[in-house]
């Protein structure tokens, strides 16, 4: 019986297999380079050196780190030359998605029907668990006003918007001031760096709704409107912000431009996997000893991430219960999918989580995971923008069920009917705040089936029956016959 | 092609048309053929079509359409809550995803574009899957109240979720459904909000359509409201829209609330004439009993849209009636029969001379009434015909020999190529609203420019105020005014003089110097069938009494009459009536009229009778009986007739389709109906006016309607208009005599 059990276990494996292949291989690498091993970044390798404000952040300092240094002969070379570096470091958008950059700023380069362009930086970082961002505008604000001219001028823009988070008083003040001397002293402005090109850069301070991070919600708020997605098409490229061709960026993605500039696509392509190339600031927050914003290379094994620059788990590696690996929106992952895995787009992807913001939240065996991943689907019931249905009256449903889940105030059946409303959900809203709030919901019924279901049952032991027919009337599957039973 | 190049003109065209090269393809060719001679020199470009796919069956369609409309046209119903041909595209319900071909996630229909070759799947499990979804989302928050509800029967909701909903809920959350506090939008908009499911139709009708721009969404997420933030009413006439619009019960009609059921009511098309758009309309009603009004599609008139006069005055159908001849007896009206009545009149009519009888037409007068009064006061040697107004007894202004002298020529749609408006004398929000909403599309859309002189009302769009007085014109004659530029630049421009600019002390100067600015830029304004020279008439009769005549004479008007005979004249004052009069009034209401006659006639209204009415533009249509007429009350035209017989004078006609062969005889277009006869001669009739006495006294060009609500005997009646004359109208004046006392 046993064996054809697992007889049965290994047709389904051998069946779904190729499934899974299929559905990986898109950007997979399929032949990583044999035994080569990513991380522990050199110093001299880092974009960001001054991630923890440790020295000047101004003009001053920055030009002692490298800053400012030959953007005038980068902005000369034009934006030819610029995208070309761009795709060849293989940059990836920081922002989540993973749309790579060089070709996404090269669609703004269509010929010119009069109006003017912008380059939107989206520096909203509103994810749950992400502090990168800040940390840039805070200690290399400097990284970030160049790169809004190394990255304006590869996209012919004639302004940059800043659209920065309005929590984020310091950042916004440093980075004004970086701007402020960046005009003073002619590096940006009519004329930027004396290569006779114009270029603006203004900040605009949100008023502090995580939807407004979302590109278009973004441009609307620009605009002074509520911040509520647009419908695409048509996409920001040709109708964006003031209704002008628009690229929206990640703040980190426009921050590494000039370095990679400076130092060529390919010293950047040179770290981490193929596809998912570069270096790239993780934030490494929750259980463990050493909390902290660290720049790495792509690709670094979550676990040498966590012991290397965190001091490890608390309580040590057997004491993880799980890793959300990308910021609030990616699905949870348990500690044995932890074990190997490794940073970067799709490997994370290929376990059915993601890179997201690189934003790691980690769980040891205290956590009650249902507890903080209700948590998470209150978050996104308050955020929501109420514009489309799914996510306006999913959200808030999504956070009813598992505020009962967490008690145990449930059936088994609707672990079944939660996961097919994140599916009904997922994909069926204008921007990507449904999918956002599924994913979390679907990482928990994945993983932590079997608590889900201890939970029901150690509830069940001691409340009435009644209390809970009702939600068994509302799970799926259940036939006429069953249904005049109760 | 034949028949293209058969047609006058049309090898001109054909030329043009290649040489532009961008349309040679044959297929546009029978849409010219359809526009008639005004088509020809339109230089629109035709839009490229694109062939898409839908379930496998090829469509052609314009570029730029949506994938929702590509559907429409291959036959597929898709379902849809915010979704409105003419309305923004919003996207938000997600009620009609559908799946494209190499899409991983299902599309929304409404907000894709249609690109070449598209392969649209309509009906597939990911489909049906997604329609599933958001029916279940859309019905969680949704109060199940459909029993108590005034849309049950005739709700969106309830319709999709019964084809796409599936068959259970699963909504046991112990948080419970979402309440939301009601809103007051005013005395006709009831609110249920908690229905509301955010589809944003009322709110995109109110910025795009009816131009108020305070309705919106406050909140976010489930805690998203429709509200206008500042709670306050929805101030505009066209607001009752957002009844028809609201695809649940969140918005439903004050007046009428809980009154009928929709599956109760028998509907008949039919059109309204409460002002002189003509509205289309539907009139629905249960037994005798007018339930509600609701418009009917013409896009060359009302599109989708009708005025809360028109939708809610029908109360006024049900009051103040007249039932029964009446005969004044001192100081009271006494019943008597209609024989009785007739004969008495017919007394007083052998009593005095033929050029001592005078006739005056109404608001709401029919042609078929207008004819027979004409012809019953010419037979006996009367040719005195007024209508009633201000200073109407004399012969209008701009005279009646050219038509398009007092027509709306460049109709109701073609304010939508027009570039610039001037307004003259004239608010179109209060003697058009219809019109109005054509203006503010055209200025949202196409950035009309528009310039008024006279009072500087509230219109909904911005305007440059040139002036209050009719000198004001002066200064756009002569090229003072930076707006004279405008018309001089402008490609179509426009010119609308309001009918209330007859009765002005200077009217002769206004319409002259109008005259002379049209004939300043004659290409512009005459240029291949467009005529940018209007009168907008706020009233149906009006226009008719125009066409057939219903004018006095000059010598007839010298004279002071001693039979008066008001065919539903209720704009009438004492001093219209000299006091030895013999009055008889026929009409529908007992209004201001009746208190002068001595002799009341009972008519019927529009919902009673079916009769032909001009519109603005001279746009003939009928009416359909809808309810019969109330009591001892006859038909107009019918009481005319047999008073004819009773007196000795009778008409040959009697029958309808005789009466409507002797208005053949008077003016052919008078029995084409929906069409609008091509006005000849309009030229010469600017030519008429030009020539007019040029004397201005700087008169203030004052509004004509002071109250919007309440314009007719029929809107006088009602008591919904009555409260909104006191929400809207009333509330208004109320801050400004404040701030003046």
């Amino acid at each position: 019986m046993l064996k054809k059990y697992l007889l049965n276990q290994t047709f389904q494996a051998i069946r779904l297999r190729p499934v899974f292949k299929g559905i990986a291989s898109f950007a997979t690498v399929q032949n990583p380079t044999a035994g080569r091993t990513y991380g522990n970044l050199k110093d001299e390798d880092r974009i960001f050196t001054n991630l923890y404000s440790r020295h000047d952040f101004r003009l001053k300092g920055a030009l002692k780190r490298g800053d400012w240094y030959k953007t005038k002969e980068i902005i000369l070379k034009g934006h030819e030359w610029i995208l070309q570096e761009i795709k060849t470091s293989g940059l990836r958008g920081r922002g989540g998605a993973g749309f790579p950059s060089g070709l996404k700023w090269s669609f703004m380069n269509k010929p010119s029907d009069g109006r003017p362009k912008y380059l939107v930086v989206n520096a909203d970082e509103g994810e749950p668990g992400t502090c990168k961002d800040r940390e840039i505008m805070r200690g290399d604000p400097h990284k970030l006003v160049e790169g809004c001219l190394v990255a304006g001028r590869a996209m012919n823009a004639n302004a940059a918007y800043i659209y920065i988070r309005g929590e984020f008083y310091n950042e916004a003040s440093n980075l004004q001031e970086a701007i402020n001397e960046a005009y003073s002293a002619g590096l940006i402005g009519k004329n930027a760096c004396g290569s006779g090109y114009d270029f603006d850069i203004y900040i605009h301070r949100g008023a502090g709704a995580y939807i407004c991070g979302e590109e278009t919600a973004l441009i609307e708020s620009l605009e002074g409107k509520q911040g509520k997605p647009r419908l695409k098409p048509p996409f920001p490229a040709d109708v964006g912000l003031f209704g002008c061709p628009t690229t929206v960026a990640n703040v980190e993605t426009v921050a590494v431009a000039p370095t990679i500039c400076r130092r060529g696509g390919s010293w950047f392509a040179s770290f981490g996997r193929e596809k998912n190339s570069g270096t790239k600031l993780f934030c490494i927050s929750g259980h463990v000893n050493n909390p902290c914003s660290v720049e790495e290379e792509m690709s670094i094994p979550l676990r040498e991430l966590i012991e290397r620059h965190c001091g490890g788990v608390r309580g040590g590696w057997d004491n993880l219960l799980a890793i959300i690996p990308g910021g609030s929106s990616v699905p949870v992952i348990p500690k044995h999918i932890c074990e190997d895995v490794l940073m970067d787009f799709d490997a994370l992807r290929d376990v059915k989580s993601g890179l997201g913001t690189a934003a790691v939240i980690v769980m040891d065996k205290s956590t009650d995971i249902v507890q903080a991943i209700s948590r998470l689907s209150d978050f996104y019931k308050h955020e929501s923008c109420g514009q489309c249905t799914p996510c306006r009256e999913g959200t808030k449903w999504l956070m009813g069920m598992m505020s009962r889940f967490q008690k145990g105030y449930a059936v088994p059946r609707e672990i079944d009917m939660v996961e097919e409303l994140t599916k009904q959900i997922e994909g069926h809203t204008i921007c990507a705040l449904g999918d956002a709030a599924a994913w979390p919901v679907q990482g928990l019924v994945r993983h932590f089936r079997p608590e889900l279901e201890a939970r029901m049952k150690a509830y069940a032991s001691t409340h009435n029956e009644k209390e809970l027919s009702k939600f068994s009337s509302a799970a799926p599957g259940l036939d006429r016959f069953t249904l005049s039973m109760v | 092609m034949l028949r293209f190049i058969s047609r006058p003109g049309g090898l001109k065209r054909l030329t043009s048309l290649t040489s532009r090269g961008k349309v040679g393809s044959s297929q546009c060719v029978p849409e010219f053929t359809f526009q008639g001679i005004r088509a020809f020199s339109l230089s629109i470009p035709r839009k490229q079509q694109v062939e898409v796919f839908v379930d496998g069956n090829p469509v052609k369609i314009e570029q730029g359409s949506a994938v929702i409309q590509a559907c429409e046209k291959a036959g597929y119903t898709i379902p849809r809550f915010c979704y409105h041909e003419r309305l923004s595209v919003a996207g938000n319900c997600r009620m009609c995803l559908v799946e494209l071909e190499r899409s991983p996630k299902p599309i929304a229909s409404c907000a894709m574009p249609v690109m070449p070759g598209m392969k649209i799947k309509t009906d597939t499990p990911l489909v049906k899957k997604a329609r599933e979804g958001v029916m279940e989302f859309l019905l969680a928050n949704h109060p199940l109240d459909c029993p108590i509800c005034d849309q049950g029967g005739e709700c969106d909701l309830q319709d999709q979720s019964i084809r796409y909903g599936t068959d259970r809920g699963r909504f046991h959350e112990v948080i419970g459904k979402r309440a939301v506090e009601d809103k007051d939008f005013g005395p006709l908009i009831k609110t249920s909000m908690n229905r509301c499911i955010h589809c944003t139709r009322c709110v995109r009708f109110a910025n795009e359509v009816a131009g108020v721009p305070e309705l919106g969404t406050t909140g976010r997420g489930s805690e998203m409201q429709i509200s206008t933030y500042i709670e306050r009413t929805l101030d505009s006439e066209m607001s009752a829209n957002v009844i028809d619009l609201c695809p649940v019960g969140a918005l439903t009609a004050k007046p009428y609330a809980f009154s009928y059921r929709s599956w109760e009511l028998k509907g008949t098309e039919t059109i309204d004439i409460l002002d002189a758009i003509g509205s289309n309309i539907r009139v629905d009603s249960r037994g005798v009993e007018v339930m509600r009004v609701l418009p009917r599609i013409n896009d060359e008139i009302n599109e989708e849209w009708i005025s809360d006069k028109t939708r809610f005055a029908f109360d006024g159908l049900k009051r103040q009636r007249l039932t029964t001849p009446l005969v004044r007896q001192g100081d009271k009206f006494i019943p008597i029969s209609w024989n009785e009545a007739l004969s008495c009149v017919a007394k007083e009519i052998h009593n005095v001379k033929g050029t001592e009888a005078k006739a005056i037409a109404g608001q709401l007068v029919d042609v078929e009434s207008l004819v027979a009064l004409k012809d019953l006061f010419n037979s006996f040697g009367s040719d005195n015909f007024a209508i009633d107004g201000p200073n109407s007894s004399k012969i209008p202004t701009h005279g009646v020999d050219f038509r398009s002298n007092y027509l709306l020529n460049s109709k109701i749609a073609g304010v939508e190529k027009a570039d610039v408006l001037l307004l003259v004398g004239t608010n179109p929000r209060h003697e058009g609203p219809i019109l109005n909403t054509r203006i503010l599309k055209s200025y949202l859309n196409n950035g009309l420019d528009i310039g008024l002189i006279g009072h500087a009302a509230d219109t909904t769009y911005e305007y440059d105020h040139i002036g209050t007085n009719s000198k004001a014109l002066d200064s756009i004659l002569k090229d003072v005014h930076p707006f004279a530029k405008r018309i001089s630049e402008a490609q179509r421009p426009l010119i609308i003089v309001g009918s209330g600019v007859l009765g002005n002390p200077d009217e002769a100067y206004v319409f002259s110097t109008v005259a002379k600015i049209v004939n300043k830029y004659k290409p512009k304004f005459f240029q291949d069938g467009w005529n940018g020279y209007n009168v907008l008439q706020r009233a149906v009769g009006h226009p008719a009494a125009y066409d057939i005549g219903f004018i006095p004479s000059h010598a007839s008007s010298q004279t002071s009459p001693k039979f008066i005979y008001l065919l539903g004249a209720d704009e009438i004052r004492p001093q219209d009536i000299p006091k030895d009069a013999f009055v008889v009034y026929q009409g529908h209401h007992g209004d201001v009229g009746t208190h002068y006659a001595d002799i009341i006639l009972p008519g019927v209204a529009y919902t009673e009778k079916s009769a032909t009415y001009l519109n603005t533009e001279g746009r003939v249509q009928l009416t359909r009986t809808v309810v019969p007429p109330p009591a001892a009350s006859r038909e107009d035209w019918k009481i005319i007739r047999a008073l004819s017989e009773i007196t000795g004078f009778t008409l040959p006609y009697d029958d309808l389709p005789s009466l409507r062969d002797r208005m053949n005889d008077i003016a052919p277009h008078l029995t084409r109906y929906g069409v609008i006869e091509n006005t000849s001669n309009s030229q010469l009739g600017i030519e008429y006016l030009s020539e007019l006495a040029a004397n201005s006294s700087d008169a203030k060009l004052n509004p004509i309607i002071q109250d919007f609500y309440m314009t007719d005997s029929i809107s006088r009646s009602s008591q919904t208009m009555a409260k909104c004359s006191a929400a809207f109208i009333k509330k208004k004046r109320e801050p400004q005599l404040q701030a003046s006392s």
